[in-house]
Parts: structure tokens; sequence; C-alpha cells
């Protein structure tokens, strides 16, 4: 063996061994880090790890002081909770699933299908009190169930609002009762795009992002349809659905949509009609607050809220909530339960009312609770008593993604709408298919 | 004639050479003045177009809220709110405004650490690949390079998992090691080309005397490739500054997060406050921009060896 | 890049491979220690049925089968024609301006050091900034841009700037130009430092004006660098990931959807990990043939400059 020949052997060899080191660790990390739920005890202290979505519902302060306060009366248990944008939050479960990094996460309503189902998150059903089934408002209680089966405990309640500036309505002598109806809107806008109230009414979040959906699961309830059958099957392709659709067309092609709805997400519903450029709009809870705050708005006092406009299906709206849940991978099941089921008592969401409403039917019979936001409390007792939830599949992420394009087509005029929600179900089939 | 001396004799070189100061006069001289008036007014158009939007994110960083969503837009506000700098410089460390001073620092500690790393790997590796003749070179150089093309997301979750056993989750140093793998094969393939292109005669001369190899490269090459070294200097440090996929999934807290991660956090879960975005990204630009005006020279001399003798 | 003409004396002197090797042995800790286990596992991965990141969650050998199923995606072929698009366009028009950018700072000017400062500063800024900005400035009821066109009557009243497809996959494109041309500009600045002084004086003395000067002699020197910048540039545009998530998350209608974002959606938004990485694989081998590319055209340079 020639020298070159030797030494070339001996600096691969390095290079392998280096590789090898690196592929032997690679399963021993994986078998160390998958785990079964453990428990801990009430006497040996256990740290928690929380993930919780940033600056959503309740300040990044006020988490940190529930938290301090449940350390208080949980002496053995320290919370550390770290909080992510939206975008991450996802991403960040999913990659620090195999680590087991967190006991407790903030999941959206519609993750509970996909999560449960990949074995990321635990089955909670046997610690849910029966007692909440009454007490804790029904639409609000499924916002973390997946099968019958209890995935989450509902902690930020959130649903789109209809939102109109009354000041431009009072311009066109439109009275806000006829508001009522998907109807009875459309003939308001007409009116206050002719009489040059405004240039385009409506301004929508139309963008190519869940955003779009949440407005067509909106607007398909109220005009009586459903998105997915009970079966777990597109059913999209008849009924509320293709009128919603229709009647999303129809708003652009007559003139009463801005076409900008196409790139908007909410907070550019929220900025249009905060500066007033924008008379009507579907949008979540944060914006009634933000459209009342004058650094913020110049509409202050001008914003209506009430509850999403009937179409035949009943003011219904879409759930847009979070829960949290333990996940799969916790060692301490029973002390990241006891941290959930604090931050979702009826004492501690009152006390921090001013962030975000709670899950309590009683709290919305309290006094005080309906004197935080009393135009808010007025419509969210309507409105959280009515919600529809998006469909509840393993496969909602890929359903969501190809259902955005379809109806982006349809409206930006490339297809029909039942064309495009043809072809959206049988996407829909191959994907639940594949999944 | 070689890239290194080439640089350092000239400064940046004109293209319409000519005679300075043997103009003939009359026309000649007029066509001169008027062509240099044009291609001033042009420099002054391009330096429009690259600065017209840092002029309004600087505009935007001072604005309230409601003024930026006026129509029509008036160009200078006309209540000029400074609290965003304000909140950046002096807020709670908990807030997102105070959490971006640590950014800076994390963000800072970060690159020197990485690029510390990678050059000093990448000196010993790029004078291997340079001047010694090895089998496999060339396959070895494309296999370091290919870690470089790896699309981040597809090794996520093992590098997550990798961290987590190392005790390495949400720390700088975790980045560190993490950024290092990527950056050490750029370096390697830069210092490489940089390093071939300087004149073997001196390495030999400097050997004939008695000095051994990593005499020669630490007293011969090094100094002679400081050019070399600063631009792969420069070009880590933007690579590491701007990594935000890594730095999202990896860091939880104030401690480990970087500025991109920083600013991200700046977003409630609707609405984002554009003008305190526009803080965060000048006062992000100003270190790589210092570095890059120091090293400019370097840069360009640095950037055409890696490129041409590769 | 070999020591040519051997004879140095033989004192305590190293065969080479083996000290290449030690040499090397750094680097390759650096970067395979970290990257081998991942590496693998991606591969692996992309032979499988993987649809849960939990090790314990089952998963089913298909051999091929995701790299045929990727092959055969009429997606997957739509968005390799955006980025196909989106880095030709983008890397020609980068090539363009920056060598015309390149020929301007070459030439004496008064205070050069300021459009060397202007020019270096969209480089500067974080690629989710720029991307904000950018999105922000595009915006169809607020924009800069809008408000700029309107005020100097250029266009009649505010308009949408990423509300449709191929519009919205143009101004991301144009938003990622502004950042990167300043990078191809110092690359063609330094070729143009090379080109020796008096081949123009020459050609200037033989009466040829300045734009024939700058295709005889200038852009022929400048091959190998253009060579090398267009390599470069088309792998970064091929893996173009942040800009885009940014400004458009792939709207609208998939317009601006590149085959990164398309990798990412299937492999962690979808959680098809195995799809995810054959995926990731296929594009790994696109670059490389690019990168394979990139060096035989520096061999050709090198034979040119020994000759």
């Amino acid at each position: 063996m020639t020298d070159q020949h030797r030494a070339a052997l001996s600096r691969r060899g390095f290079i392998a061994a280096t590789v090898g080191i690196g592929l032997g660790g690679g399963p021993l990390l994986s078998a160390c880090s998958s785990s079964s739920g453990g428990e801990g005890s009430g006497s040996s202290p256990v740290k928690l790890n929380a993930l919780v979505q940033k600056q959503a519902g309740y300040s990044d302060v006020h988490v940190k002081a529930m938290t301090a306060a449940f350390t208080a009366a949980n002496p053995n248990i320290t919370v550390t909770v770290d909080s992510v944008p939206y975008e991450a939050l996802h991403d960040k479960i999913v990659a620090a699933a195999p680590a087991g990094t967190y006991d407790v996460v903030l999941i959206d309503v519609i993750w509970p299908a996909e999560f449960a189902s990949k074995g990321l998150v635990a089955d909670i059903t046997d610690k849910i009190p029966s007692a909440w089934k009454t007490e804790v408002l029904p639409g609000a209680l499924n916002s973390g169930v997946y099968q019958d089966k209890f995935y989450g405990v509902p902690w930020l309640l959130d649903t789109k609002y209809f939102y109109a500036n009354t000041a431009m309505l009072a311009k066109a002598n439109v009275a806000p009762a006829t508001l009522s109806t998907w109807p009875g809107v459309i003939t308001a806008a007409k009116a206050l795009k002719t009489q040059g109230v405004v240039k385009y009414p409506f301004l929508w979040s139309w963008s190519q992002a869940e955003a779009i959906i949440c407005d067509f699961a909106a607007l398909t309830a109220s005009f009586g349809g459903t998105l997915f059958d009970p079966a777990g099957k597109p059913a999209f392709t008849t009924g509320g659905a293709v009128k919603a659709l229709e009647f999303m067309k129809s708003t652009l092609d007559e003139g009463l949509t801005d076409p900008a709805s196409m790139e908007s997400l909410e907070d550019d519903v929220r900025k249009s009609m905060s500066a007033g450029t924008t008379a009507f709009g579907l949008n979540w809870t944060y914006m009634y607050a933000q459209s009342n705050d004058p650094k913020l708005s110049k509409e202050v006092g001008k914003i209506a809220i009430s509850p999403v406009p009937d179409g035949g299906g009943g003011r219904i709206s879409v759930n847009g909530s979070s829960a949290l849940a333990i996940t799969a991978g916790s060692k301490h099941r029973d002390a990241a339960w006891k941290y959930v089921e604090y931050l979702s008592s009826k004492p501690v969401q009152e006390q921090y009312i001013a962030d975000s409403l709670p899950i309590w039917v009683a709290s919305y019979q309290d006094p005080a609770v309906i004197k935080s936001a009393p135009n808010v409390v007025a419509a969210a007792k309507v409105q959280l008593a009515n919600m529809t939830n998006r469909p509840e599949v393993p496969a909602y992420n890929a359903i969501s993604q190809l259902l955005q394009v379809e109806l982006q087509k349809a409206l930006l005029g490339k297809k029909a709408p039942q064309q495009a929600l043809n072809d959206a179900a049988s996407a829909a089939n191959k994907a639940i298919a594949q999944s | 004639m070689s890239i290194a001396t080439e640089s350092r004799s000239r400064s940046f070189g004109r293209l319409r050479s000519g005679p300075p100061r043997s103009r003939p006069r009359g026309r000649r001289r007029n066509a001169d003045d008027y062509a240099s008036i044009w291609i001033h007014l042009i420099a002054l158009g391009v330096i429009a177009v690259a600065l017209l939007p840092i002029v309004w994110m600087i505009i935007a960083s001072i604005s309230p809220p409601t003024e930026l969503l006026a129509r029509p837009l008036r160009w200078i506000p006309r209540d000029p709110d400074f609290s965003r700098y304000k909140d950046v410089f002096t807020g709670a460390a908990d807030s997102p405004a105070g959490a971006f001073r640590r950014a800076m620092l994390n963000s800072l500690i970060v690159a020197a650490g990485t690029v510390t790393l990678s050059l000093v790997v990448g000196i010993l590796g790029g004078y291997a690949f340079a001047r010694l003749r090895f089998a496999g070179r060339r396959v070895t150089l494309l296999v370091f390079l290919s870690t470089y093309m790896l699309p981040p997301i597809s090794l996520v979750i093992p590098l997550y998992l990798i961290l987590v056993r190392l005790q390495l989750l949400d720390s700088v140093i975790g980045l560190i090691v993490v950024y290092s793998s990527f950056c050490t094969p750029f370096v390697l393939w830069t210092l490489s080309g940089y390093f071939a292109g300087i004149p073997v005669d001196l390495e030999e001369a400097a050997r004939l005397d008695g000095c051994s190899r990593l005499g020669v490269l630490w007293r011969i090459i090094l100094p002679l490739s400081k050019p070399g070294i600063f631009s792969a200097i420069l070009f880590a440090t933007l690579l590491c500054w701007d990594e935000f996929l890594y730095a999202l999934i990896f860091t939880n807290s104030a401690h480990a997060k970087t500025i991109p991660v920083a600013i991200a956090d700046f977003s409630a879960k609707f609405s984002t406050d554009f003008g305190l975005v526009c803080v965060g990204g000048l006062l992000a630009a100003i270190p790589p921009v210092v570095v890059a005006l120091a090293f400019q020279r370097f840069v360009v001399s640095g950037l055409m060896a890696g490129a041409v003798k590769g | 890049m070999t020591v040519e003409g051997v004879s140095v004396a033989r004192r305590k002197r190293w065969p080479d491979n083996r000290f290449a090797g030690l040499l090397l042995v750094p680097s390759a800790i650096v970067v395979f220690g970290v990257v081998a286990w991942p590496v693998a596992r991606t591969l692996w991965l992309s032979l499988h049925k993987v649809e849960s990141p939990l090790p314990t969650a089952p998963s089913t050998w298909v051999g091929l089968d995701n790299y045929t199923r990727a092959l055969d995606d009429p997606n997957l072929w739509a968005a390799v024609g955006r980025t196909a698009y989106f880095t030709v366009t983008s890397t020609a028009l980068e090539l363009g301006l920056g060598i015309l950018l390149a020929l301007l700072m070459a030439q004496k000017l008064r205070a050069g050091w300021v459009l060397r400062v202007a020019v270096i500063i969209p480089w500067a800024l974080p690629t989710i900034v720029n991307a904000t900005m950018w999105r922000y400035v595009f915006n169809p009821q607020y924009g800069p841009l809008n408000a700029l066109l309107t005020q100097a009557h250029l266009i009649d009243e505010y308009r949408s700037w990423l509300g449709s497809p191929f519009l919205a996959l143009n101004m991301v494109m144009l938003s990622d130009v502004w950042k990167n041309t300043s990078v191809v500009a110092f690359f063609v600045l330094a070729g143009l430092q090379v080109i020796p002084g008096e081949l123009h004086e020459a050609a200037q003395v033989d009466g040829a004006g300045a734009i024939r000067r700058f295709f005889a002699i200038t852009l022929p020197l400048l091959r190998p660098i253009i060579a090398i910048v267009l390599v470069l540039r088309t792998i970064e545009a091929f893996k173009v990931f942040d800009i885009v998530y940014v400004m458009t998350r792939g709207g609208p209608a998939n317009g601006t959807q590149t085959v990164s974002l398309f990798t990412y959606q299937s492999a962690f938004s979808d959680q098809h990990f195995g799809y995810g990485s054959a995926l990731s694989v296929l594009i790994v081998v696109v670059i490389m043939a690019l990168a394979v590319t990139y060096m035989k055209l520096l061999r050709i340079e090198e034979s040119r400059t020994a000759a």
C-alpha cells in the first residue's frame, strides 16, 4: 500500500468515523427522546414548559402574572412559558414533539385532528369534569375535540363578527336594523356606493391564507351550508357553500367589494375600516378595541359590532378559538393538567376580562364582565353560541391550502365558482386518501 | 498577474482610461464634461433607487400608525413620534421592543462565534484545497459545498433533537454550532480560491529557508490573504445575521433569540406595527453596513480571487 | 491550483495526502459532525411514508414511490415553472443592472463613496425586513408606491400590485433584485479591475468609441465572472423562500409558490415527512447539477488563463 493510499484511507477513515458517530448517535437520540406520559407526584418539584402564542388574547405580561399566581398556589411546580408568533406556533410544536420539550402547548382550533391523529397531543377526555358540558359555552368546548375525544381545553375564544361604520350608514340613511341579513347588507352597500359615501363598501380578508377559509366557512354556514359532511368528506360542492362563493364573487363583480381584498389579511380590513375607507367588514374580536383607540384609528366610536348577518342558515360565524393541550411526550401530565385547569378557570379568565372573553356561560350574566365591553359582550353572547367549526380531519392543512387556491381562482375570475369547488373537492378527496 | 497584487496597486479603476492631463481643447473637453455630468446624474438616480425605500422606512419609523394609513399620504409626518425608538432603547427587557436590544447582542455573539469557528477551520481546510494535491480533492470540495445547498427545512427536526440532547437548545452556542456547519463550506471555498492566487514562489522561498508548512501558512499566506479573509468574514456575518428558520425553531427565550426572530416577535396575531419593524430593520442593518464599509475594498478583491481561481 | 515544479527540500515534509487529511479534519468535524445524521435521516425518510415527526410513529417502506409521485405531481411542476421564471428573470436583471452599476462605480466620481455606501445598504437589510417593507410599499390601500405614483399623476388611483398571480410574482422578484443587485455589482467590479487599462488605451487610439470597447473588450473578459455570478445567483434564486413567505405566502392563487415553499408546506405544514424529504433530495440534485456546471465553467477559465 503506497503512502498516498494509506493517507487517503486514514483521511477517509476519519471522516467516516465522524459520520459514523453522527449516524450512530442518531438512532440513540430518537430512542432516548420518546417517552410515555409519566405522572408527576405531588411532592417532588416539577418543571413544566409551556408554549403559547405571542400577544394573542392575553398579553405576555398577563400570562406571566397568571403563571406567577399559579406557582404561588402550587409551590412545587415551576412553569417556563415561551411565546412565539402564530406562524411559528405550528412549526415549533411539530419540531419539538420528538424531543418532548413542551408539556403544555396552545393549539389552534384547526389542529386537534392533525395533532391527535399523529400522536402529538394527549387525550384528556378523562380529565374534563362532566360539569363543564353545561358550564362552558358549548361552541367553545368543542374547540379541542376530535372524534369525540378531548385533546384541549378552550382558552382563547374568538370568532368573526360583522363590523359596520355607523357614520357612513347615517350619511346614506341606512337603518342599522336592516343589516341583520345578507340581502339587507347588500342593499345598504349599494346605497352607500351609489350615493358616493364610499367607493368600495366591503373589504374582506381573502388573501391566500387561512383567513379566506375563515370567511368562506362563516358565509357557508350563514347561507345554510357546510364545508364537510359528518362522514368527513367534502360537502362544499352543493348548497350553502356554492351560494357563499357566488355571493362573494358577485360582490366583486358589482364593485361592492374592494379588489384589494384578494391580498388583504384581517389587519388590512381593520386598518381600512379604521381609516374610513371601508364601510363593512368581517373580523375577529380584537378589531373592536383597536378601532376605538385614537392612536390607531380615525373612526373612533363609529365602528359597530354585531353578529354575522343571516343568509338563510342563521347568524353563524366561524370558530377561531385556541385551546391549551397537553403534549403526548409530557412527563408530568398531572401537573400540566393543573396548570391548564388554572389558566382556564373562571376567576382567572374574569380577572383579565379586558384581554379576552371567558369560556364560562355564567360569566356572560356577570355585570362586571358585561361592563368591561358591553357592545362586544352583547354580540359575543349571540355569536359564541352560533359558531361552526372548519373540517375536523387530519389532512385539514392540505385541504385548506388547496381550497384557498381554488377560491382565489374563482374570485379572480379564472374559473366559475362551481367548477372551482368541484376541483377543490376532488383534490381534497385525494389529499384525504393520501393522509 | 496575481489578483492580490493587482488590487492593492489600484483603487477602483477607471473604465474610460486616457491620459489625464494631455486632453486636447475644444470639442473633446466639452464631450468629456458632458458625459461626466450624465454619469453623475445617473449615479444620483441609482442612489435614489437604492435609498428611497430606506428613507421611507425612516419616515415610517417616526410616524404614528394613523398617519401611515392616510390618503393622500403626507411624506413628512405631522407629529413625529419617536416613542418606538424610545421603547427599543429603554423599554422593559420582556417587551418586544426591549427584547430587541438583547437580540442585537445575541446576533453579534452568534455572528462573531460562527465567523471565528468557520475561519479557523476554513483557513486550514482552504490551504489544503489550494496547495495540496490529494486524491479526490475536487469531489471532497463538492461534498462540502453540497451541505451548503441543502434546504434548511429538511434538517430541522433532526437538528432539533441533536441540540436537545447536547443541551444546546435555546442557546447562542447551539446556533453557533448549527450556523458553522453551513458557513464553513462557503469559507472553505472562498479561501481555497484566494490562497491559490498567491504566488507559489513566496512559499517555496520560505520553505527553502526552513519554514514548516504550517509556518508558511501563518507567516506568508495569511498576511497576504487579508482581503480574502475579510470577504469571508463579511459573507459569513451576513449569512448569520439574516438566518431566520433555524433561529426561529431553535430559540425560545430572550437568551438566544436573534434579530430576525425578535423582529418577527413584533407581530401580534393579526396586527403588526410597521413602524416598529422599520426601527428594528434599520438598527439591524447598521452593523452589517459598518462591516461592509470597512471591508469594501477587500470584498472586491476577495470576491474576484475566490471566483477565478476556485 | 497545483503546486508547480516541486523542487523543495524534503526536510520534515509530510506526505500531501496525510497533511491534507489532517488539515481537513477540523472542517469535517464542524460540518459533518452536525449534518451527517440529519442528512442520512432525510435520505431514509425519503424512502418511507412517514406522516408524524415522532420516531415511534409508524413508517412504511415505499422505495422510490415518493420520488415518482413528486415527478408526477403537476403542482410541483407548476412550482418548478414559477421558480424557473423567477430564477431566470431575476438573475438576468441582476446581471444586467449589476454590470451597469459596476461600470458606474468604476468611474471617477466626485464623492464616489456615497454611491458605494448607498449600494451596500439594501444588501445589509435583513431579508424579512426587506420583504415586510416591500409588502407595505405595494399595499393597495395605503402603500407609498401608490401614493407616490398618484401624487406624481402617473396613475389615476391606487391600484393593486400583489393581487394578481403573475404581477405578484414579478413584484416579489423586483424586491429581491433590489436587494441583491449590489452583490453582483461588486463581483463585476472586481472583474473590471483586472482588465488592463492598456487594452482600452490601445483601442481608443485606434478610434473605438466607449460602447464598441465595452462589447469588444470588456464583456468578453468578463465572461468568467458572468458565468460564476450566473450560477451563484441561480442557486440562490432557486432556493428562495423567506422573501416569498413574508410577502405573499405563495399567493395569490399559488402565483408565487416556489419550489422551496412547496417543499416547506409538504414537509412541515402537512407533515408529509417522507414526501417532503424526497422533494428536498430532488432540490439538492438540481442545485448540484448547477454547481457542477459552475465548476466545469471554472475549469474552462483555468485552461484559458493558463494558456
